[in-house]
């Protein structure tokens, strides 16, 4: 039973995962199409329309963070240094988009502007980052002794910068699918203009990703592409295509719902591939779940509060969803 | 590891917790605040309590956005630049962050949404609880972060094997000896914090003579909170203090200027503490009223910092100078909260200009008084992380200095920057004063997603709102 607690708190790390990248995903993307929106009265709605959520959604971030250093501190405390970059850049992306949510609704004339670009910015920054640090963790961190043994400099490759510009623009697809599901009128239109080039775009560099990672990394292409693996695995890609095309579709016949549902069902997929091609590592390809896993007692004293607390967490994030419930007006949340 | 390393970590992380305690005070304390107006507001219904509920929870809101975002830099910097330390300690404590999240920031951030801009679709009941859930989320987090900064000062509850801390025992470990001083220290001075914020503000209308009603049953209350709680908290730093002495004697002998180890300890008032000749310079002091005061007794044995070799010794200057800043604003406090006592007594607490004068400028007092606080304590744990255990300079990640150099630049500017954007917004909001009588309530019968809200309103924030009394 204690062997499998590490599986567990993976797949516990993993729906942290989820849940964050689906759901600051959608702020993040808001943000990132903000400034192209044609109107100050559309991005008033548009922020507004995230303006109740975006801490909850951003927690699951600390969630991530203090679920690694609670299960698996041995990744904690080798990513983190071999990401130091990325993730301070991260910081002060998220640093600016979550104070500009209050700042931005008290400034007028150039101040607000300033915002706006702090919003947009800081937004797309903390995508990017992301996919930079995302991108270097796919390929591969050497960690000699449980002790970070790179080069502070080592993400910054062309295969990091192709990740990082996939998530922007997947986040932006998950943003704007969430403006055609949360604003009416020219918000709404807007988000319906921008989800198909996001779309493609995601689909592009989730190709681009997809080819490159076996190429560079044997591990990577024997376990998708051998037998008896193939014979099964070629369902998760097949799955993305059809959603992708579902997205499309959905897009063409003006459903509010279904885009926003499909993006992040997209998004899972291209999650899951992730999670197939670094099975089993915690730290690719040197430190595995249970070599970056806590002492037993810890994952025990970590595990019942998991299992006791996320549920009540999860019913009370949806209750506050249901309290802001339908589509967002103006004149309401921040400016009133 | 790399002495420059380990050098810009610890400024860095000096500056970006410093920083950050701030926000978490300011929210403990003015979220405290709000529930209790709430509660006033639900008891008696006084319009004036819903006014000042309503003007502080746009102040709160500012403050919390700070605290949220220099928060979730702390999370990673533990990792970023003290990776020897997460890979160490985290049997123990890495799961004190996690049930941080858990059972503290999911709560804040469930009802934060509801708190700020709930009012209208929820009830008041519904409101009410989402302001106590935002509040009790705030001193939750309190609760984790502290057992686990106190476990680094007194750790306890655990074994080392192999160069690592594991966990023996849960609640020797989240309930270790400094635990429940340094928490209600802490959560004290937070409450502290964010009364002197109101009497900052309330204090201005009273000078300025704007919003008279309303910043009177503001200022009552917030003197009433702290004429409990500030003699309150010297009551507590003594209890503190004591604790300190049997578990870290080297910080309490850093903090007095105690060089040797004596019976009658002399009460050292000023001095300069030159480290390198291990004596006082210019010393003026007491004779034996540093025992009486740290062991309650004339002739108490009282260890000095000549008890450990130097490099065990923590840089002493400035522990010994931010203990002095914060005892003494703390009597300041002490004095304002007796001062405002005398007055109400004479009936003289509103309309005495100059104490409302005094009063609008010491709302910065409690923050640094927390500032120095902290320097105390993490200073004067200095040379360790953990204290005995784990030295500071083998914590840190193996990262580049240059990249480290470059973040701390960066987040010099960018936190320089807040702060100026903070006061600005905040000035902002107490310049335009609260909205006393609201010319249309919004009609409760808006159902969220059926109706369209009102759109009369979408913006605050013309320059024109700058206006002194405007809405008053």
């Amino acid at each position: 039973m204690a062997s499998d607690l590490p599986f567990w708190f993976g797949i516990a790390m993993a729906f942290g995962v989820a849940m964050y990248v689906i759901s600051d995903g959608f702020d993040l993307g808001v943000g990132i199409l903000f400034l192209m929106a044609p109107a100050d009265s559309d991005r008033d709605i548009m922020m507004n329309s995230i303006a109740p959520i975006w801490d909850g959604n951003e927690t699951w971030l600390v969630f991530g963070g203090t679920v690694l250093i609670g299960a698996f501190p041995v990744a904690y405390a080798t990513l983190l240094p071999a990401f130091y970059l990325p993730l301070i850049l991260m910081l002060f992306g998220l640093i600016f988009r979550g104070v500009a949510f209050e700042f931005r609704f008290r400034a007028a004339g150039r101040g607000r502007r300033a915002w706006d670009w702090a919003f947009s910015g800081g937004s797309t920054l903390a995508a990017f980052t992301q996919g930079l640090a995302l991108g270097a963790y796919i390929d591969g961190v050497a960690v000699e002794n449980d002790v970070f043994v790179g080069s502070t400099w080592g993400f910054m490759t062309g295969f990091a910068g192709i990740v990082g510009l996939g998530l922007i623009a997947g986040y932006a697809l998950l943003g704007a699918t969430w403006l055609i599901l949360k604003t009416a009128g020219s918000p709404q239109a807007f988000g319906r203009r921008a989800a198909r080039p996001c779309l493609v775009l995601s689909l592009l560099f989730l190709l681009a990703i997809s080819i490159w990672t076996p190429l560079d990394h044997s591990y990577v292409a024997r376990r998708w592409f051998s037998a008896p693996n193939i014979y099964y695995l070629w369902i998760p890609p097949a799955l993305t295509v059809l959603v992708a095309y579902g997205i499309w579709r959905a897009l063409d016949r003006a459903r509010e719902a279904l885009p926003f549902l499909l993006s992040i069902a997209m998004f899972l997929l291209a999650l899951l591939g992730l999670g197939i091609s670094l099975w089993p590592y915690a730290v690719p390809y040197s430190v595995t779940l249970w070599q970056a896993a806590s002492s037993p007692p810890t994952l025990i004293f970590l595990g019942y509060g998991t299992v006791i607390i996320v549920p009540i967490i999860l019913a009370y994030l949806g209750y506050a969803h249901w309290v802001f419930r339908g589509k967002t007006a103006a004149g309401t949340g921040y400016g009133h | 590891m790399n002495p420059e390393t380990v050098l810009v970590s610890r400024i860095q992380f000096a500056l970006t917790i410093g920083y950050h305690i701030l926000w978490p005070a300011y929210s403990i304390g003015v979220s405290g605040y709000i529930v209790l107006l709430n509660g006033l507001w639900l008891a008696t219904g006084r319009a004036v309590y819903r006014d000042l509920l309503r003007f502080w929870i746009h102040l709160f809101a500012l403050g919390f956005a700070m605290g949220v975002v220099t928060g979730v830099v702390i999370s990673y910097e533990i990792g970023t630049n003290w990776g020897g330390y997460a890979d160490k300690v985290s049997n123990v404590i890495g799961p004190f962050f996690t049930y941080e999240v858990m059972t503290a920031f999911f709560l804040e951030a469930g009802f934060i949404g509801i708190m700020l801009f709930g009012m209208d679709r929820v009830g008041k009941g519904l409101h009410f609880v989402a302001c106590l859930f935002v509040a009790l989320g705030a001193l939750v987090s309190a609760f984790w972060i502290l057992a686990a900064n106190s476990w680094m000062q007194t750790p306890a509850g655990f074994t080392l094997a192999g160069g690592k801390f594991q966990i023996a025992d849960w609640g020797n470990a989240i309930f270790n000896p400094s635990f429940p001083y340094r928490f209600a220290h802490m959560v004290t001075a937070a409450y502290i914090a964010g009364a002197f914020v109101v009497i900052g503000v309330t204090g201005f209308y009273l000078w300025r003579r704007r919003h008279r009603e309303f910043a009177r049953a503001g200022f009552s209350l917030a003197m009433w909170i702290a004429l409990v709680l500030t003699p309150l908290q010297l009551y507590l730093g003594d209890l503190h203090g004591r604790n300190t002495l049997q578990y870290q004697p080297i910080k309490v002998a850093a903090m007095e200027g105690d060089w040797d180890t004596r019976r009658g300890q002399p009460l050292v008032i000023f001095a300069w503490p030159d480290q390198s000749a291990q004596k006082n310079l210019y010393e003026l002091a007491i004779p034996n009223a540093g025992s009486l005061i740290l062991t309650h007794s004339w002739n108490g044995l009282v260890k000095g910092l000549k008890a450990v070799p130097r490099d065990e010794q923590p840089p002493v200057p400035y522990v010994f100078y931010a203990f002095r800043v914060m005892v003494g604003i703390g009597a300041l406090m002490v004095l304002i909260a007796l001062a405002g006592l005398a007055l109400r007594l004479f009936g003289r607490l509103y309309d005495t200009r100059w104490f409302a004068a005094l009063c609008a400028f010491s709302s910065p007092l409690p923050f640094f008084a927390i500032l120095a606080g902290w320097t105390v304590t993490e200073v004067g744990r200095q040379p360790y992380i953990v204290y005995g255990y784990l030295r500071t300079a083998d914590a840190v990640s193996p990262v580049a200095p240059r990249a480290v150099e470059t973040s701390l630049a960066l987040f010099f500017i960018v936190y320089a920057v807040l702060l100026l954007a903070f006061f600005w917004y905040a000035a902002h909001i107490v310049f335009r004063g609260p909205t006393v009588h609201e010319p249309a309530e919004r009609p409760h019968a808006v159902r969220p997603g059926k109706d369209a809200a009102p759109a009369g309103r979408a913006v605050l924030g013309s320059p024109g709102d700058m206006s002194p009394g405007a809405g008053g």
